[in-house]
């Protein structure tokens, strides 16, 4: 009977230990991640979201992040509020360490839970610029250039391709008349300010596709030197084709990063309607990066072709950005926890913890910190020549004071 | 089948004027209160909590919009502005003034009310698709409104951060407690329309809805009572968006735009034009819907594909199936889930014994 007792319990605890370890050894990092393949932004949805899950089936291929397997619970919020309020908390749920918010609604609308779960949220492109004070928002990383950095750098391109001075020149900015489009005024009058050129701004009210006057406007009357253009949806589309339409060197034209993608390009009437045309992006550009030849491998052991979603080069990097930037702060959390036991808080330190991430050069050199949550702000201007993008400038990180500046300002 | 409808004889006016004059229904009521207040948030967790407000706050735009469609028979897609005025309203008198919620949800509903009286002044001449643009006229100025107007929208963001609601010095920020905050309104509204439709500017409401001339002949003010009926679903609207506003802790013009109008729209027509508890089906259909058949389709979906495809096809399908179902329901039903609801019921009633 003695040995019958001791023998029971015995057994317990190793069964106990057992479970304890297994639990332990296979315990999945969640990633949740909200998404739009239906909504009004499902151009970009479609090719980002898949980016995203490559990138993490690479890392997985590869044993995870230190044997730790990475699990990503994906979420279609339709760019609607009370899908992404259901989506944020299901995440929570299921213990994510780090959510990707999508769209600024729903990055307003949950910014104040990731401050009070302490779970870390990403929004690249997307929220206020001024969120990327990561003082006020310790949860909350952009991790992207914000419309102020875009606009710094947008300044900086057309002062290099102006020949280096800007004084005297006249700049018009043409954007579409909401929130997102009027962020980067406060930055362009600043910088007008201090640089001694000449700021004109034109609004395209919505839905920001009917564009003619504007541009007559711009091109004939304005006689504008240079053009900064910061338009959604199919609006770049059609300005590339106005100003084509007009004359205008679209040379002499930078878009800010949702003017960007192959779509627009096409939807202007094709690569070569649209020689000339600069965007700026926060990831590289184009299929020439070590990581997409990995993922392109990692299909074709499976013996299928790679992703068609990779076509869209813009949009499907910058769903790698998203994805290699989480899972690194995630290793770095790891790395700094030993085991694969982390939180949302860990996580939070893994992203201070990035320093100069790059990934082969599909990424700018991010390093974040304490008020920084930007990742430095850089962007990169990506040119129309021939059948493919070209950079037509170096990463750059315009008028960083001033926007840092900004950040600090903020009420 | 369960219980006998004969048998009550009410002895003064009051109990013959009673809400719910059978005995059962007044235990049913218990019961369902007792469900939602004691029960579920002592079983459910914060995320399916969060699930229910989400709904207890459609409830509330869902009734002020069944109110003025349903009920008088004024059709409008303006519905998410009055919802932006009431969440921008609270929102300034909350940061700015510090106004704690029981006056800022009423402020709200008041300063909504009062713009949708304004906007329902074309109702008296138009009716019907016209009356439909004109409201739609509404939402597009509303918006350009707040959002050029840096005192109402706090800057170039037009968002203003909002903070959680107060109860006797307790900050009301965790789901479950943000859930009594919300199905406390909710439940004022649901009874305070089902009062307002039995009292005398109620039946006005549907004397118009039924025949306009008619309602004029036996007395009935029809300018007046279509402005209060655009007031009072404006003021649903606006108190609809302040609960927003107080739960996501921001209030933000791209929570309230056309889209939103629609969907509401879709929750009165699916759940019932003229029922206070088609409103309530209408709001637990489209806000739950979506949820639901995606839940099913990731539980039986990952036995055959693999995760990152089965998103793709979780995202497709459930549209899919999501405008199937309303297509389905209203074939079944064209007066919504309140009438399917109402015939289950009548079936039951004489169950196994009917004729």
């Amino acid at each position: 009977m003695k040995h019958l007792k001791t023998g029971l319990i015995t057994a317990a605890l190793a069964l106990s230990a057992a479970t304890m370890a297994t639990t332990a050894m296979a315990k999945d990092l969640v990633v949740g991640m909200a998404c739009d393949r239906t909504g009004p932004t499902q151009t970009v949805g479609v090719f980002l979201c898949p980016a995203y899950h490559d990138y993490v089936k690479l890392i997985n291929s590869k044993g995870g992040i230190m044997g730790n397997k990475v699990r990503v619970i994906e979420i279609d919020t339709e760019y609607k509020v009370p899908q992404s309020v259901e989506a944020y908390q299901r995440f929570k749920k299921e213990g994510a360490v780090v959510v990707a918010l999508w769209g600024t609604p729903m990055t307003q609308a949950i910014t104040p839970n990731l401050n009070a779960d302490h779970i870390p949220g990403t929004s690249p492109g997307f929220g206020t610029a001024a969120a990327a004070n990561g003082e006020k928002y310790p949860y909350l990383f952009p991790m992207a250039a914000s419309y102020w950095s875009q606009a710094g750098a947008a300044v900086t391109f057309a002062k290099s391709e102006l020949g280096g001075t800007i004084k005297g020149k006249k700049i018009a900015y043409i954007f579409y008349d909401n929130p997102a489009g009027r962020e980067p005024i406060p930055v362009l009058d600043k910088l007008a300010k201090m640089e001694g050129f000449e700021l004109k701004k034109f609004a395209i009210p919505p839905p920001g596709v009917e564009m003619k006057i504007q541009v007559q406007d711009i091109t004939r009357r304005y006689r504008a030197d240079f053009v900064i253009s910061h338009l959604f949806g199919k609006g770049p589309a059609v300005h590339i084709k106005e100003f084509k339409r007009m004359g205008y060197p679209l040379k002499k034209l930078v878009s800010l990063v949702w003017g960007a993608g192959e779509a627009d390009i096409n939807g202007a009437g094709g690569w070569a309607k649209a020689q000339g045309y600069n965007a700026l992006n926060f990831a590289g550009v184009g299929s020439n990066y070590p990581v997409l030849d990995e993922i392109k491998a990692l299909y074709k052991k499976e013996g299928k072709e790679g992703p068609k979603q990779m076509a869209s080069t813009v949009y499907y990097n910058r769903g790698i950005l998203a994805a290699a930037v989480h899972l690194k702060a995630m290793e770095n959390a790891v790395k700094a926890k030993g085991s694969g036991d982390i939180t949302g808080e860990d996580v939070q330190k893994g992203f201070l913890a990035i320093k100069d991430f790059k990934l082969g050069g599909i990424l700018p050199p991010l390093n974040f910190t304490n008020l920084d949550h930007e990742g430095g702000g850089w962007a990169r201007v990506f040119r129309v020549e021939g059948d493919n993008f070209v950079p037509a400038s170096d990463w750059i990180r315009g008028y960083r004071d001033v926007v840092i500046q900004m950040l600090k300002e903020d009420h | 089948m369960f219980h006998r409808e004969s048998g009550y004889f009410k002895t003064t006016y009051q109990a013959d004027m009673g809400l719910y004059p059978l005995p059962i229904a007044r235990y049913t009521i218990i019961a369902i209160a007792a469900i939602f207040f004691i029960l579920l948030p002592a079983v459910l967790d914060g995320y399916y909590l969060s699930i229910i407000n989400l709904v207890a706050i459609a409830v509330v735009g869902a009734l002020g919009l069944n109110i003025l469609v349903g009920y008088t028979n004024q059709i409008s897609i303006g519905h998410a502005a009055f919802m932006s005025v009431g969440a921008y309203t609270a929102a300034n008198l909350a940061t700015k003034l510090d106004l704690p919620f029981w006056l800022t949800v009423p402020a709200g509903g008041a300063m909504a009310a009062f713009i949708g009286i304004l906007v329902g002044i074309p109702s008296l001449r138009i009716k019907g698709l016209y009356l439909a643009i004109a409201t739609l006229a509404a939402q597009f100025i509303i918006e350009w409104i707040i959002n050029h107007t840096p005192s109402i929208s706090g800057g170039v963001a037009a968002s203003i951060e909002m903070p959680r609601p107060t109860v006797f010095g307790k900050e009301l920020a965790t789901q479950a407690e943000l859930y009594y905050f919300l199905i406390v309104i909710a439940v004022i509204a649901i009874v305070g329309a089902m009062n307002l439709i039995r009292s005398r500017i109620g039946r006005s409401f549907i004397a118009i809805r039924d025949q306009e001339i008619a309602a004029e002949i036996i007395g009935i003010n029809v300018f007046k009572t279509k402005l209060i009926a655009f007031g009072i679903s404006s003021f649903y609207a606006g108190v609809c968006g302040v609960m927003y506003t107080y739960y996501l802790g921001v209030a933000n013009y791209e929570n309230f735009q056309l889209i939103t109008s629609i969907d509401y729209l879709a929750m009165v027509i699916i759940g019932g034009l003229g029922s206070i508890l088609g409103s309530i089906f209408g709001a637990i259909f489209i806000t739950m819907l979506p949820i639901v058949i995606r839940l099913l389709m990731e539980s039986f979906g990952s036995i055959f594909i693999d995760d990152a495809a089965l998103a793709q096809v979780i995202a497709q399908f459930r549209l899919i199936i999501f405008g199937g179902l309303i297509i389905v329901f209203l074939i079944v039903e064209p007066d919504g889930l309140a009438k399917l609801w109402q015939n289950i019921r009548n079936y039951f009633r004489t169950w196994p014994f009917s004729y």
